[in-house]
């Protein structure tokens, strides 16, 4: 029994040691990405516009039919559920209000930063999982080409860009999807909806989603790299860091978005 | 050689693995425009000597100096200076999956120079043209045999005209044909290009035959070191074990592979 205790005693300490590792291997990434972002000109060796932009369709542009879809569905969704629920204190009336701060302040960078993750974090740690297992890495290394200025500030600041702006445009969709279910039941035109979206929202409310979306755009990146770079055992090791980092980018978008609440609304 | 300079030395080189010492004290040094191959059996420490000498490792104990400079005293920016000068052919080619050979061979180019996309397509033409692969630029490494690989993966060793060449087992994976003319691509390149050229295999005939001193390493130490001769004529027992080993494993006979190939008696 006591062996027992002293094993689990064990493996959480080894588990706590190497959850700290990759903290502290997370934090050098994010700061050896601003050294090279601020100084790789001056060192000859400016972060790739084209790879910027390359990573900006891949993550951004490719994830906006999906992203249509899911943002659509849950402001429809939520329209229905809240029109329901408020039906029973006659204030369906007032749903937009609800609406509209649930959707900007909440379920839009939440369902966005998911959905980049699932997609993009996913790739990105499998493609540098790969690299890992075929010294493309090594390769870099040893060519003088720095890895994090090479592999990981591109996605960094693509995500940077691109997380916010899909966020936006899930904002607008979602928008859009809600209006449409509410000016149908509440025989109100899109219009009207419209003016009150205007009426319910404040600045405030739009920086609050967006500030969470860059927010997620760094965990996102740096989970898939922290993982790729962890790659070990070929394509099997591939598939178990792939998968760990969707879990991961996940799980720490949620504890994000919920401590960025506790914080702001205090 | 004699009175040639020394372009790679390791002095009191210990590494480990772990708490295993893999490197147990390696005294090494390759002169001015030499073959140095390494060998060894499995586990022998080739690799991690390979690691140490391409600055991927820092030495538990001693120093690892190319062309002149110690590893361990540059700052990151010098190590990219210094790496612009070094070459290297990885075992399995490490060409990325997601650039044709030609952007694969451009790569390096393109980082560490100003030139414009036209004189580096140039470039990269002609060193496909050295490793006898012209006209495969614009196709993917996945398309590529993996004698081509090897090739397309010692042409981008060679797009900056290093002064240092390594190879980590250029046959391994490769049919004797194949090997025997990575061999010799690996001989004409010295001759026209004048590198140091470091060769990790534990293919003893590739190392026979394209060596200018062998260093054979075993358990993390070197049990031997010297021309191919010396290296014959050694009386250590585990060096004449390696060798004897050739005898058993391998027997590279071009000719009667191309007969049984094609299916002659």
């Amino acid at each position: 029994m006591r062996s027992g205790y002293l094993h689990l005693a064990e493996r959480l300490g080894r588990a706590t040691v190497s959850g700290l590792d990759e903290m502290g291997f997370a934090a050098h990434l994010l700061g050896k990405s601003l050294y090279w972002l601020v100084l790789g000109r001056r060192r000859r060796q400016p972060v790739r516009l084209d790879s910027v932009v390359a990573q900006a369709f891949e993550i951004g542009v490719l994830a906006i039919p999906i992203l249509t879809v899911l943002t659509f569905t849950i402001g429809v969704m939520l329209a229905i559920q809240g029109i329901y629920m408020l039906k029973t204190f006659g204030a369906e009336s007032r749903v937009t209000t609800g609406i509209s701060l649930s959707l900007v302040r909440e379920f839009s960078s939440l369902i966005t930063g998911i959905l980049v993750a699932g997609r993009s974090g996913s790739a990105l740690a499998a493609r540098l999982g790969t690299m890992t297992i075929n010294q493309e890495i090594d390769a870099l290394t040893v060519m003088g080409i720095d890895p994090v200025r090479f592999l990981v500030v591109p996605p960094l600041l693509a995500m940077l860009v691109m997380v916010p702006a899909l966020t936006l445009w899930s904002h607008l969709v979602s928008l859009f999807g809600a209006g449409l279910y509410v000016s149908a039941q509440l025989d109100i035109s899109m219009g009207a909806f419209a003016q009150q979206v205007l009426d319910a929202l404040r600045l405030a409310d739009l920086a609050h989603g967006l500030s969470k979306s860059a927010i997620f755009a760094v965990l996102i990146t740096l989970v898939g790299v922290v993982n790729g770079a962890a790659v070990t055992g070929g394509a099997e090791g591939v598939g178990r860091m792939t998968t760990r980092s969707v879990v991961q980018a996940i799980s720490a978008i949620v504890v994000t978005d919920m401590i960025f609440a506790f914080m702001v609304t205090r | 050689m004699n009175g040639a300079e020394v372009s790679i030395e390791v002095r009191g080189l210990v590494s480990y693995y772990g708490t295993r010492k893999v490197l147990k004290g390696i005294d090494l040094s390759v002169l001015d425009g030499e073959i140095m191959v390494i060998m060894g059996g499995s586990g022998s420490g080739k690799s991690t000597l390979l690691n140490h000498l391409l600055g991927l490792l820092s030495p538990a104990e001693g120093s690892v100096r190319l062309l002149g400079r110690d590893l361990a005293r540059l700052t990151p920016m010098e190590m990219l200076d210094l790496r612009r000068h070094i070459g290297v052919a990885f075992q399995s080619g490490a060409l990325f999956s997601s650039l044709s050979v030609a952007e694969n061979i451009m790569l390096p180019l393109r980082e560490h120079s100003d030139l414009d996309r036209k004189t580096m397509e140039i470039i990269a033409r002609l060193k496909l043209e050295v490793v006898s692969l012209a006209g495969f630029g614009d196709l993917m490494p996945a398309e590529l045999s993996g004698g081509m690989i090897k090739r397309a993966a010692l042409a981008r060793a060679i797009v900056m005209d290093p002064k240092l060449l390594f190879c980590d087992e250029p046959s391994a994976g490769l049919d004797p044909v194949v090997s025997s003319s990575i061999d010799e691509l690996i001989l004409r390149l010295r001759d026209a290009m004048g590198m140091t050229t470091v060769v990790v295999t534990h293919d003893l005939d590739s190392a026979f035959k394209i060596a200018d001193r062998i260093c054979v390493l075993d358990d993390g130490e070197i049990i031997a070191l010297g021309s191919k001769d010396e290296i014959r004529a050694s009386s250590n027992e585990r060096v004449q074990n390696l060798l004897n080993r050739r005898s058993e494993e391998v027997t590279l006979d071009t000719d009667a592979y191309l007969r049984r190939l094609l299916g002659e008696s």
